[in-house]
Formats: C-alpha cells, sequence, structure tokens
C-alpha cells in the first residue's frame, strides 16, 4: 500500500465547512438532534475508555433509520468521517469521536419492534439496552443469552459492532452466535438486509463479517435476535484453592468430565480481597483462588450437574465448597464477581483492564509471568478471568496522575497482550481492539494479513470515512510502531522505508 | 498431555495413522507445491477448482475451473481434549476426526454430514453444511475459530485462531466457511469441540404438517435438552441430547410416544431418508420457524421448522416467492439437471458479495461460478 492511500484511510478530511455541514444537516434532523456547540458536543469525548477524549466536530442523534441514511449521504457526499456509537460503554476506545468528524449516536433508535414468542426471536433497533431485551421477554419465559458484564448500560448495537461475549458465552456463545437478522446502512446511505428469519441465508456469511466489526463497515440499524427458553433453575458453586494452578487445572478437570457450566469464572486473591473490601460478597479471604461454576437449565439437570461437579472440584483439591441455597445467594456471589472492576478501582485511582485469550493449560505459566512482569515494572496487578473460555482479565492498578507510573502501566499492560499472543492466544477475546490495542494487532497480525482486513474495509468504505483510525492498523502505523511480527520467517514490511 | 512450566512445550497425542504418517515438513512441502500451482494458474490465466474428498461435488453451481486436490494435506495438528479445540489439515478425512473426537467422548456439534466416506475436514468447513443438531447447538460457522488459507495471490494467511474467545480484526474465518472453495484455498482449520451428551432419546408424534409446526417451535420454547426435530410428511420426530436426568424430565414434559431411533438421524443427517432418495431438483427453504405449511407440496421439515425441503417442478424464482413471503430463501441444493442459478441474492447485496469475493481474490482465481452465475 503506497504512503497516499494510508494517509488518505487514515486521516480523511470534509470537504465542507463545519457551517455548511449544519446547514445540510438541519434539513434532515430537528435541531435538539444536532449538536455543534462546544458545550453540547463535550459530554461525548469518549465512551467507557477515558484516557483518550477527542470532541467531535458534530453530533448527530438520528431518530429513525431513514434520517441515519440521509445525515451518511451528506457525510459520504462531503467526505466527512463518520464514528457511530449507543451507549458508549465500550472498554477500548471504539467508539472515540474523530475530531474532523461526525459522531452518530443511535441511542435514540431505541424500540423493541416486535417480540415473537413463537419463533423465539425479537426484533429490537440499535440502541435498545442489552438488558431490557431480556426483560421484555420474561414474560414469554424467554431472554437474550449474551450478557457482557455492562449489559443494563450497553446497547445491542454495540453488543454487535464488538461481538460482546459475557459470563454465559462459554454454553451459550457470542453475539455472532445469537443474532439472526440485521438491517445495515453503508457508508452511501443504502440499506442492505443481511440475514434472515431462517438460520442461515445464500452467500457468504457477511453477518459474521459484520459483527465485531468496530464500525469500520457500516451503521446497524436493526437486529433480530434469538431468544432462548428461560432455564428453570440455576446455582452456582463457590470453590475455593490454596494454589492458583490448581484452580486453573480444576477448570480442565470439569470440562474433561464432559461439563460445560453456564459461567466458569475465576478470581485470585488480590481480586476477592479488592472485592470483599468494596461489597462483602461472602468470598473467604485465605484462598489464593477462587472458582465460581454455575449450573443452569432443567431442575434435574441442575441438581446433576452440581453433584458431578462437586467432585471434580474435590478431587482437584479444592479447600472449601460453597453451594447456592437460593437465588438471593446465588446473585450475591455473582454480584463480587460483576463488581471487581470498581473494587479494584478503588485500591488506587486508575487501572487497565487487559483482555488477552489463552490456551487454558497455559494459565498457570501465564499467571506466573505476570506476577513476574508486576515486579519488573513495580505495579500491582489483579486477575479475574472467564476461566471456561480462557478469556482473562488483568487489572493493572497505578495513578495516572504520576506520569512515570503510567508509562511503566501502558508499558506492562502491552508486555501482557504480547504474552497472550506467544502462547498461542489472542489480544482481545471480547472487549475489542478499538484505539487502545491497534499497536497490538501489529503483533498478533503478519502484514499480510493486515492488508487483507484494509482490503475487505475498503470494499465496504472505500473513502475509509467510518471509523478512521481504529481496530486495523495501517501498514504504516505498524512500521512506526516498530514492532515485529515475524511470521514463518517471512520478512515484514518489506516495501517501506526504514528511518 | 502437556507439560507445565516456563519454556513449556506442548505435546500432543498423536492420532495419524503411523503407517501413513506424514511429518510438518512433509505438509509444509505440499502447502509449497500448492502455492506453486495456484501461481501457475494465475500466470496462464486458469481457474482452480479445490476438491477434497469429493464427496460434495454435486453441491454449487459450477464445476470448472482446473482441480486442485487437498487430500495429501492431512492430519489432525492439534487436540486436547480440555481445551476443547481441534485444530487439523484441511484434506483430513472427517471420519478420522470424528473417531479422534470419539476416543475423547467429545464431537463435533454441528453434527456434520458426510455426503460420501471421503468426506475431508476442509470440504465440511468450505461447504459449511450442517446436521440436525444445528438448530439448537449451532452451526459449522458457529464452531470454526480460525483458519490458515491460501488467498487469491497465492499469500498465506492466518485468521482467526484457537482460542475460544477472539475479537481482533474481522472475523474471516466464518466468511471462509460455507465460501465453497471461492474465496481461498483452506489449508488448515481450528474449530471449537464439546463433551458427546451422556444419553440420546428419541419420540414421536404422529401428526398433520400443520400440527407438526405449532408443536415443534412450542418444545423449542421449553427448558428441554431438544438436539433434533423432523416431520418426515407422517411423523414428528423429536431427540433429546443430554444427562441421564435432563433427557428423561424433557421427555416427561414433552410427551409423545417411545419412538426407535437406531440410525434414523444419521438417515436425516445424510439425506438417506426415503425422502431424499430421489431425483429431480431439490429446494432448499430457510425460513421463520413457525411459518405455515407451504400449500400444494410434499414437504419434509427440519430444525424446528426453519428447514424445509421440497422436489420442486418450478424455477428458483417461485420457491424464493414462497421463501420471502416466509422471512427467508430459498436455494438448490441439488439437481440432476442443469441450473443456471442456485440462490437469489437482492442486487445491493450481490454487488457486496462481489467485493467482498474480490478483497481477497482479487484475479477470480476460485471457484469460478461455483457459488454464483455472476462470478
Amino acid at each position: 500500500m503506497g504512503h497516499t492511500e494510508a494517509h488518505l484511510i487514515e486521516n480523511p478530511v470534509p470537504s465542507a465547512t463545519k457551517q455548511e455541514l449544519i446547514t445540510k444537516l438541519s434539513r434532515v434532523l430537528d435541531s435538539e438532534c444536532l449538536k455543534y456547540l462546544e458545550q453540547d458536543l463535550k459530554p461525548f469525548e469518549c465512551d467507557g475508555l477515558s484516557a483518550y477524549p477527542k470532541v467531535p466536530m458534530l453530533v448527530a442523534l438520528p431518530t429513525s433509520e431513514h434520517e441515519v441514511c440521509e445525515v451518511l449521504k451528506i457525510c459520504y457526499e462531503n467526505n466527512v468521517p463518520v464514528v457511530f456509537r449507543g451507549a458508549g460503554t465500550g472498554l477500548s476506545g471504539g467508539a472515540i469521536p474523530y475530531e474532523k468528524g461526525l459522531l452518530l449516536v443511535l441511542s435514540k433508535l431505541n424500540k423493541i419492534v416486535q417480540i415473537d414468542s413463537v419463533s423465539r426471536t425479537a426484533i429490537v433497533q440499535p440502541g435498545v439496552r442489552n438488558a431490557a431485551i431480556s426483560q421484555a421477554s420474561a414474560k414469554h419465559k424467554l431472554y437474550y443469552a449474551p450478557d457482557p458484564s455492562s449489559q443494563i448500560a450497553c446497547s445491542i448495537g454495540g453488543n454487535v459492532a464488538e461481538n460482546s461475549g459475557g459470563v454465559h458465552c462459554l454454553k451459550y456463545g457470542l453475539t455472532v452466535n445469537n443474532i439472526l437478522k440485521i438491517r445495515f446502512a453503508t457508508i452511501e446511505g443504502e440499506i442492505i438486509e443481511i440475514g434472515a428469519e431462517g438460520l442461515d441465508s445464500p452467500g457468504y456469511d457477511l453477518l459474521a463479517l459484520i459483527c465485531g466489526s468496530e464500525g469500520l463497515l457500516g451503521v446497524v440499524t436493526e437486529i433480530t435476535v434469538k431468544l432462548l427458553s428461560s432455564p428453570e433453575r440455576a446455582q452456582v458453586i463457590m470453590a475455593s484453592f490454596d494454589d492458583v494452578a490448581k484452580a486453573g487445572r480444576a477448570v480442565g478437570d470439569i470440562i474433561a468430565a464432559g461439563i460445560i457450566p453456564a459461567g466458569l469464572e475465576m478470581m485470585d486473591q488480590k481480586a476477592t480481597s479488592a472485592v470483599e473490601q468494596f461489597i462483602g460478597a461472602g468470598y473467604p479471604l485465605d484462598a489464593a483462588a477462587i472458582l465460581l461454576c454455575e449450573s443452569d437449565g432443567a431442575d434435574e439437570e441442575v441438581a446433576n450437574e452440581i453433584e458431578k461437579t462437586i467432585e471434580v472440584l474435590k478431587k482437584a483439591g479444592a479447600t472449601k465448597i460453597e453451594v447456592s441455597r437460593d437465588d438471593a445467594h446465588r446473585l450475591k456471589l455473582w454480584a463480587g464477581r460483576k463488581s471487581a472492576f470498581p473494587a479494584v478501582g478503588r485500591i488506587l485511582p486508575d487501572y487497565f483492564c487487559m483482555d488477552g485469550t489463552i490456551p487454558r493449560r497455559t494459565l498457570p505459566m501465564v499467571l506466573e509471568r505476570i506476577a513476574e512482569m508486576g515486579t519488573t515494572f513495580n505495579l500491582q496487578c489483579a486477575n479475574v478471568f472467564h476461566a471456561g473460555d480462557g478469556n482473562l482479565h488483568p487489572l493493572i492498578m497505578f495513578d495516572a496522575n504520576d506520569k512515570d507510573q503510567l508509562r511503566r502501566a501502558e508499558q506492562y499492560g502491552a508486555a501482557i497482550l504480547e504474552l497472550c499472543v506467544e502462547v498461542g492466544g489472542t489480544i482481545t477475546g471480547e472487549h475489542g481492539v478499538g484505539m487502545e490495542k491497534i499497536n497490538q494487532m501489529c503483533v498478533q497480525f503478519q502484514p499480510d494479513e493486515l492488508s487483507s482486513f484494509l482490503q475487505i474495509k475498503k470494499s465496504f468504505d472505500e473513502k475509509g470515512l467510518l471509523n478512521p483510525g481504529k481496530a486495523v492498523p495501517t501498514l504504516n502505523r505498524c512500521a512506526e510502531f516498530g514492532m515485529m511480527h515475524v511470521h514463518r520467517g517471512e520478512e515484514r514490511f518489506p516495501d517501506l522505508p526504514r528511518f | 498431555m502437556y507439560i507445565e512450566g516456563k519454556n513449556a512445550s506442548l505435546i500432543f497425542q498423536d492420532f495419524r495413522d503411523p503407517n501413513q504418517k506424514l511429518s510438518m515438513q512433509d505438509m509444509d512441502s505440499i502447502i509449497l507445491d500448492l502455492r506453486d500451482q495456484l501461481a501457475k494458474a494465475k500466470e496462464s490465466g486458469e481457474t482452480i477448482r479445490i476438491r477434497g474428498g469429493g464427496s460434495k461435488d454435486f453441491y454449487g453451481l459450477s464445476k470448472q475451473g482446473k482441480t486442485l486436490e487437498t487430500t495429501a494435506l492431512s492430519g489432525i495438528i492439534e487436540y486436547e481434549p480440555t481445551e476443547l479445540v481441534l485444530t487439523a489439515y484441511a484434506g483430513t478425512p472427517l471420519s478420522e476426526i470424528e473417531a479422534a473426537l470419539s476416543q475423547n467422548n467429545q464431537m463435533l456439534p454441528f453434527e456434520p454430514p458426510y455426503y460420501g466416506e471421503n468426506a475431508t475436514f476442509g470440504g465440511c468447513i468450505a461447504t459449511g453444511l450442517s446436521g440436525p443438531r444445528r438448530a439448537t447447538m449451532g452451526a459449522v460457522r458457529d464452531f470454526v475459530l480460525g483458519v490458515r488459507i491460501l488467498d487469491g495471490n497465492g499469500k498465506d494467511l492466518s485468521f482467526g485462531g484457537k482460542v475460544m474467545k477472539n475479537v481482533a480484526g474481522f472475523d474471516v474465518s466464518r466468511v471462509l466457511t460455507g465460501s465453497n472453495g471461492t474465496l481461498g484455498l483452506i489449508l488448515s482449520a481450528s474449530v471449537k469441540v464439546l463433551p458427546k451428551p451422556e444419553v440420546e432419546k428419541s419420540v414421536c408424534f404422529v401428526t398433520s404438517e400443520k400440527e407438526a409446526i405449532v408443536k415443534m417451535n412450542e418444545i423449542a420454547g421449553l427448558p428441554a435438552p431438544l438436539s433434533g426435530s423432523c416431520f418426515d410428511g407422517e411423523k414428528l420426530v423429536i431427540r433429546l441430547s443430554g444427562a441421564g436426568a435432563a433427557v428423561r424430565a424433557g421427555i416427561e414434559r414433552i410427551g409423545g410416544d417411545g419412538f426407535n431411533d437406531q440410525n434414523f438421524w444419521n438417515e436425516i443427517k445424510e439425506q438417506q431418508h426415503p425422502f431424499f432418495r430421489k431425483t429431480g431438483t431439490l429446494i432448499r427453504l430457510s425460513i421463520n420457524s413457525a411459518s405455515p405449511p407451504i400449500e400444494n407440496e410434499q414437504t419434509f421439515l427440519e430444525w424446528n421448522g426453519s428447514l424445509r425441503w421440497l422436489w420442486g417442478s418450478r424455477d428458483l424464482d417461485h420457491y424464493q416467492e414462497i421463501a420471502k413471503a416466509r422471512g427467508g430463501n430459498a436455494s438448490i441444493f441439488r439437481s440432476d439437471t442443469t441450473c443456471t442459478e442456485i440462490m437469489k441474492l437482492s442486487r445491493p447485496m450481490m454487488r457486496l458479495q462481489e467485493k467482498v469475493k474480490q478483497s481477497l481474490d482479487p484475479h477470480g482465481l476460485f471457484g469460478k461460478n461455483r457459488m454464483f452465475k455472476e462470478f
């Protein structure tokens, strides 16, 4: 890729002035749906990642699919970069605005269009909150399975953009496994339906391509999700271990016994002690690690699975096993896990939440290396872990007011992600690349693979207007970052000059 | 089996037949040879038709192009049962993979059809076809974690990975799944696998098609471990899989008569049921599961009613209209006559599909007209 082309994709510039754009957009949006004054723009400066705020040139809050298309047409014609977002809870900075662009906020598209209790589907607009879908379906004894921890606030459009998971995805899958169809606006403002009410559609699986595309390919304006029958019963086991490696092995043992729990989480001592001080979930403070293992389904099924799991955990050397007595107790045990991030946030003012996934068997080695690195970088790190599917969330604690701590924390985080790649894993399991991990993409992928991503991006968005500078780095960026990923002995960036 | 420690090296059980064992170096030289063949084809302007065991030769619109066989590229690369992940070369016989999984009481959750004993792992991924378990467990695309391919420029690329959660980069592995060899040459793939259920039992209801559709959807909405459903024109058969207690409780809740399902679901999966043992044009309709019966047609239902088969006497437009009215699509699955098209896409969708094709195979090297009449 030539330098000019890379430049175009990374730094698009509008061909009209701000005033001209306001005039054009005012023709398709009501005045309260278009923001252009500094004080009105400021609240949109970041998403769930607050480290890199940017104030957009304009904010549009369309109220219908038609308005979305009209806004996109104006942006396309005038070469205006577009970043779109829902609730703005993303953790990787995927929805951080572009200073010379328009932020398309989809929160007003918040209607549940239809719930079909017979074919067990719901049609929703992108601004609908994840949890609201399950709440609305509950009267039919149905629910929407993917449950990211931010589910009370995050919106389903963002879930599609990020391919969000949750604590139950080992058994029930990610967003990509739980949606049937989307209506999708291209950057040209054209609507395309992808997927169908049936389980598959002819042609290439573009639904999978859009899911997790982090706003680089188009704007999702309506989603048809699958609903599942609500489990009759759910019960959780809390198992304590005196050694982190033993807890790690117990996870493998559960799966080897043919059990796929609904949720399987692990926390180390730093995380549990933070949680206990914060909300008092009843976690044992003397355990080196705890496992939370949930079973759900029909009554008999759950009783059977819990019994089998306890047996495995005992054999694996659990020092203490507690089973939830009732739903209140179950929710209390989960509340601790769900508040792990804010709990850690109370120890030191700032933390970075990493999101690598590793082959599960490498867990003891990876945790050991993370601890060693903590000594090297002189920082503390607590570990929470979606153990069932190998998704690790090390929480690096620091004080951002101390510039040296911030620098060390960034280096520590990068080193952890590179370790994940080294052991055969990935830099992001569920939070997305966004802005935060864009440099590590150069570690995970070789230049030819990144070029394929850029070609795919181009096939949807030739001008490079959608979410510029996120998720997929240009080869120039990787060269500047200076990360070498030698893949099967091939030389890296052979076409690029070096300085 | 694995060794722990800082410099852990991983040792995996070797499932390959010792008499035919080829080393990783052999595989690398086979891959280099495939790359050479692609380069030569590209130079001479030929197109390539990728073929594994040939069990799904019937599937697709056109089979033109120089045949490139993948069967030499064979063997399970990595399989550690507690990771629930298996990685194998494309030419590995599907039977070898299922045998290795079976030894560890695990399975491919999407229950892939073979349609011939030579079926390969690569063909299973490339065609993306799934069996009766699909409606509740998911399709091939739901379990593919990563692929290594040669793209239309002969470049050796890897997408996705060997871990269950991975959102780095576009999900190219799932796009390759079901692309029928038209986007790139799959060299190897990693899939998520699951434990085999402890118990499987089926029940049946003798009923009408209309009643069967209602019943299928009703059962699918119950908290029961459903793993298969079909209506063959006379009876609705429901399969439950899971722990003994769960299956027992499910059957109690669902009702129906006991049904001896020995080989029944295999016949459904392999299309060996008498309904499928005919000649003509087999139409596949993927539609809303609760759609009413299709009038004046004899249909075979699967996947809780969302998959319907019929032997067509009219053109594809006619069936597409029927499917469209039911929220889905019609396609030609197999035919003993020459077809001019096998699927219908809207014009903007077709444009997008063509652009995606060009982004991975810019010179149109792979599978000309295998899927679409347009390219």
